[in-house]
């Protein structure tokens, strides 16, 4: 399936996700990483939480209320809904034991300079890539 | 209250942020780590602008302040440790999102656009998470 190359909306989207984790480290001293955003969410005895759930019900609440009033983001999902599930148990398993993601270890973690989070970005990338290039090429590439 | 306002703003940021780069879109993602087919390099730019952004804004906030605008303290990861469990999860995440083309930062606005099929995949998402940490909790458990 092809998607459109959009480097504009790309790079403006990106600098909204920076833009969100250095709101978060100025006023609440916080990483914006979402692998521990839903664990504090999943462990509701934690008595700090609660600045956790209201990210995420703004990052849930941004797209929905754009998308009301008229905005359209492109969407589509390949798999079919047994592979999403199994990807996201994966996504789950590994995250956990990873403490990290995307946001954690790619954004935050390497613009701390965080040679862990280095370690584990390489080693997703390279999963990832290796992954859909098995999925979609084979064994030969 | 403060704290819960400045976190709902950083997540309203971070929201459009991911649906307006296509990180929230597993068929772009699929496609970015598609070189040797319908390759889209779109995602290249997000991760450069997030990155670019932040480590800019994490210098500046750490060399003028001690502490953040609502709380007495920064709170930084502490692990300093590269171990198998750094390297396999996070090869295990990459491994899960090749297939479903979904991390947990862009499926979570995703919900908000496209709640189908993302709420499965979040909810998936969520027992593995639940999965890791009875294993986790295991071995300790087996000693005590």
């Amino acid at each position: 399936m092809i998607t459109d190359f959009t480097p504009f909306a790309s790079l403006f989207g990106g600098i909204l996700i920076g833009l969100s984790a250095v709101i978060l480290m100025a006023f609440n001293g916080r990483i914006a990483g979402m692998t521990a955003m839903l664990g504090g969410v999943l462990e509701p005895q934690n008595p700090d939480g609660f600045w956790r759930l209201a990210f995420l019900a703004g990052a849930i609440a941004a797209p929905l209320i754009a998308t009301l009033l008229g905005a359209e983001f492109s969407f589509a999902s390949p798999t079919t809904g047994v592979v999403l599930a199994i990807g996201g148990v994966i996504v789950g398993v590994g995250v956990t034991y990873g403490s990290g993601c995307t946001s954690g270890h790619g954004v935050c973690g390497l613009a701390r300079l965080s040679p862990r989070s280095l370690v584990a970005t390489l080693t997703f990338m390279a999963t990832t890539f290796a992954t859909v290039t098995l999925i979609r090429h084979g064994f030969g590439g | 209250m403060k704290r819960i306002l400045s976190a709902l703003a950083a997540g309203l940021v971070f929201g459009l942020g991911i649906a307006l780069s296509g990180m929230g879109n597993p068929a772009k993602v699929l496609n970015f780590f598609d070189p040797l087919g319908t390759w889209d390099p779109s995602l290249a730019f997000v991760m450069g602008g997030a990155l670019a952004v932040t480590a800019i804004g994490y210098r500046v906030i750490f060399g003028r302040r001690q502490a953040p605008m609502f709380d007495a303290k920064f709170h930084l990861p502490t692990a300093r440790t590269i171990d198998v469990k750094l390297i396999g999860g996070s090869a295990l995440f990459g491994v899960g999102w090749g297939i479903a083309g979904f991390c947990p930062g862009g499926a979570i606005p995703a919900l908000g656009f496209a709640p189908w099929p993302t709420a499965l995949f979040l909810i998936s998402m969520g027992g593995g998470i639940l999965i890791a940490r009875w294993l986790q909790a295991l071995p300790r458990k087996m000693i005590a």
